[in-house]
């Protein structure tokens, strides 16, 4: 509780310079590095690094049934695992309200922006559908898991790959070849954090234990914004959200340049 | 199940309910409804109904949970199975797990949690009958259950949402509206703090729509403001009235 406080009073100190403890500005994200294809098994796969934190997903297709109110739509569903190999904080057991609220948020953007053509998931409607699980694994936390993840799962869906199907007899038959994943959008995730009164992108481990809060904001491919989410024990003015919602737009076009090469 | 009509919004910018674009549904708002509660409130919202209940500061179970400089808020969102059309299983679902931790955020920034070290403060929250709306109208009562238990708090906590539905800009959405809409964001604001502890959104929106449909929904909450003030006060008016008749 001391070593928070007397950290809190060094990071605020360094903010107010427009400084931080690890060297960077207060608009500047830490190095990005996106791998894909690293499991096989895995239809798609990704493992991002933002500086320290890291996060792999994993993403399994399967041959479901779809909702009943969406009876011509694939299923998406998004799953988040706060490991325990990855923090001394993170304890095994069933998710908790921490990973469940990642989960619902990188699913929120996915969603939001239909990043994910989920009409051409439907094999038969009513009877059968693409289940995409997207499965957050996180391995390493040193802070701001939601944009580590939504990116992650971003890179693994444009790494993944539908295998081809034929219907015969009302039986569906596997065939050996693949066909990518029809992604039609690009959901950036960008994250602030307020330090007294000071915002700051991409908050490590150590600023998000004196942070008062965070506000995130997922930005699809036209700059619309497709999923808010707030956390942390603080609050935001009205005019610090609308400056976060400005600097959200710079901030997501330079980060879909690296998540997004060629497209 | 109910089909969703095509039209949520005619012509005339009128709702399925009757009403315009910025107009919120009728609220009711009651304090002090439940006896063994350190206090408690109740809200009806259009069809959204809704229970809140505080206990604490109290002594904190499993004691290690404790926190030595402030009380620990916990909080529980839950819907109770008869709430919604088809029967919610009770237990606790993911989305009652994440109303359950931005409820609790939107209202730990309004109290002086640090008046009491080693406590617990719990709200739990029961949604009779859901109809949009519904973790608003949460925070909303949850803010009164807390007054009413004296809880030290710098403001009432307001909250509203507000959306895009069919290319209109509209406030407080019902679930119809939300279901078939573009957009929904919920906030909550304390008015005088000038401070939003609760904001959300899912949907597609412009800047320059996520600026407008902020700006309605903080609207929204200065209106509910002054509507959690008059409840709350006309519960000690009723006390008032009650000890001067047997002076009397």
């Amino acid at each position: 509780m001391m070593v928070e406080r007397v950290k809190q009073k060094q990071i605020a100190q360094l903010i107010s310079l427009g400084k931080r403890l690890d060297g960077r500005g207060p608009t500047d994200h830490r190095e990005i590095q996106i791998e894909v294809g690293v499991v096989e098994r895995a239809e798609g796969s990704a493992r991002v690094r933002l500086g320290k934190t890291e996060v792999l997903v994993g993403i399994k297709l399967e041959i479901g049934e779809p909702y009943p109110d969406t009876p011509d739509k694939g299923v998406l569903t998004v799953n988040a695992e706060l490991v325990p190999l990855a923090s001394p904080t993170f304890e095994p057991g069933p998710p908790d309200e921490n990973s469940i609220e990642i989960a619902r948020v990188v699913d929120r953007g996915i969603r939001e922006s239909n990043a994910i053509n989920l009409e051409k998931l439907c094999i038969q409607p009513r009877k059968k559908v693409f289940v995409v699980f997207v499965d957050v694994y996180i391995l390493n936390h040193d802070g701001n898991l939601i944009d580590a993840s939504a990116l992650a799962a971003l890179s693994a869906l444009l790494n993944t790959k539908m295998f081809n199907y034929e219907v015969k007899e009302g039986e569906i038959e596997v065939k050996p070849d693949y066909t990518p994943l029809p992604v039609t959008n690009f959901p950036i995730p960008v994250t602030f954090a307020k330090i007294d009164d000071k915002l700051i992108i991409d908050p490590w481990l150590e600023e998000e234990q004196v942070m008062d809060a965070r506000l995130t904001m997922i930005v699809e491919k036209d700059g619309k914004i497709c999923a808010v989410q707030k956390g942390g024990s603080g609050c935001f003015s009205v005019q610090e959200v609308l400056e976060i919602t400005k600097m959200t737009q710079q901030k997501a076009k330079e980060l879909r340049k690296i998540v997004v090469k060629e497209k | 199940m109910k089909k969703t009509p095509e039209k949520l919004i005619d012509e005339k910018g009128n709702r399925l309910d009757g009403r315009g674009p910025t107009d919120l549904r009728p609220i009711k708002l009651e304090v002090g409804v439940l006896g063994n509660a350190d206090g408690s409130a109740y809200i009806e919202q259009g069809k959204s109904k809704i229970l809140a209940a505080v206990y604490g500061p109290r002594e904190v179970h499993p004691k290690h949970l404790a926190l030595p400089d402030r009380a620990l808020l916990r909080c529980r969102y839950h819907m109770a199975p008869f709430s919604v059309e088809e029967r919610k299983s009770p237990a606790p679902s993911r989305r009652e797990v994440e109303l359950s931790k931005v409820i609790r955020e939107a209202l730990e920034p309004s109290l002086f949690l640090e008046y009491y070290p080693r406590t617990s403060i719990d709200i739990f929250i029961e949604v009779l009958q859901a109809d949009g709306g519904t973790r608003c109208a949460g925070i909303i009562v949850s803010s009164l259950a807390l007054a009413d238990a004296g809880i030290p708090m710098r403001e009432l906590v307001a909250a509203c949402a507000a959306g895009k539905v069919q290319g209109h800009l509209v406030l407080d959405l019902t679930d119809i509206e939300d279901k078939g809409g573009e957009a929904d964001m919920p906030i909550a604001f304390m008015p005088t703090c000038n401070a939003i502890t609760l904001l959300q959104m899912d949907g597609m929106l412009t800047n320059d729509e996520f600026e407008q449909t902020l700006n309605m929904a903080l609207d929204g909450c200065r209106q509910i403001s002054q509507l959690q003030k008059e409840a709350l006060k006309a519960k000690y008016v009723a006390v008032k009235e009650a000890v001067e008749e047997r002076i009397q």
